[in-house]
């Protein structure tokens, strides 16, 4: 009976030892640009969603054309 | 891989305010929140300069390093974006940021801070790409739309350009050439370290 007594005791103590992580985990993972929208009404053409490269392509060419007037006007 | 980034050529800004208008409209960003605004150094002297500012995407994002819940994350493209869920309202980013991004809308989880609310460089969180969550969170996914910041598409003037940093490089590399002038871009070596490549000041092609 001690024995047992002595066994349950020092089975309670030490559960206390062990210690639920309490953080948050962090940030969740989040799908690529490239992935598109799946809405095709406000989706840009020229570029297919899934294809990084194309979206790449498409991106970088929006800029030239839509920030840099020297490749307009010159 | 592309690296977004913004610059604002303080040769060009004229201080409407369209970039905030845009930032405001395009993500419906809630009242007392600013993504965006416009700063003017050395307002009413002579020689005055105004430059846009918003969340940098910095290569070595101080927020990211001090944020004691981890919700931040960056995307392949070098977006610095975060999670609202995870989010705590702490306000450590906002002392480490260099920028004043980090915003906090007056009602919220924790007394009168609720959770922080910055430029996403119109690329959404980690909710769906393009789903009402995501906008109702974060605002509009532009990227994943192939299409850029809506406050540097915006920009009358084109003073603020967003995009693949190797381009914005280039284009503000061509001005300088042209003009002989405003080689100077504000916030870009705290953001990412070094100035961009252009040439001599004075100089013409």
């Amino acid at each position: 009976m001690k024995k047992l007594f002595l066994i349950l005791s020092t089975a309670l103590l030490l559960s206390a030892c062990g210690e639920k992580p309490q953080g948050m985990g962090g940030a969740r993972g989040d799908k690529p640009a490239w992935d598109g929208t799946g809405v095709a009404v406000f989706t840009e053409p020229g570029w297919k969603a899934g294809d990084k490269n194309s979206w790449l392509l498409a991106l970088r060419a929006r800029t030239q054309y839509g920030q840099n007037e020297y490749s307009r006007t010159n | 891989m592309a690296r977004m980034k913004f610059i604002c050529d303080a040769e060009r800004c004229i201080e409407c305010n369209g970039c905030v208008t845009a930032c405001k409209n395009e993500n419906e960003v809630p009242w007392g929140v600013h993504r965006r605004r416009v700063v003017t150094l050395n307002d009413g002297v002579p020689g005055e300069k105004s430059i846009s500012v918003a969340c940098m995407h910095c290569s070595d994002a101080p927020c990211m390093a001090v944020c004691p819940v981890n919700c931040f994350y960056r995307t392949d493209e070098g977006v610095v974006l975060h999670d609202k869920d995870v989010c705590i309202g702490c306000g450590y980013c906002s002392y480490a940021c260099p920028f004043g991004a980090p915003q906090f809308p007056e009602q919220g989880t924790f007394g009168v801070r609720g959770k922080m609310d910055k430029c996403t460089f119109c690329a959404g969180g980690p909710e769906a790409n393009g789903s009402e969550a995501e906008f109702k969170k974060y605002g509009r996914n532009r990227l994943a739309e192939g299409k850029l910041p809506a406050c540097a598409e915006m920009c009358s003037t084109k003073a603020l350009l967003g995009g693949d940093g190797d381009v914005l490089a280039d284009i503000l590399r061509t001005r300088v050439a042209r003009r002989g002038t405003g080689a100077e871009v504000w916030g870009w070596g705290t953001a990412y370290g070094s100035k961009p490549a252009t040439p001599a000041q004075g100089a013409k092609s």
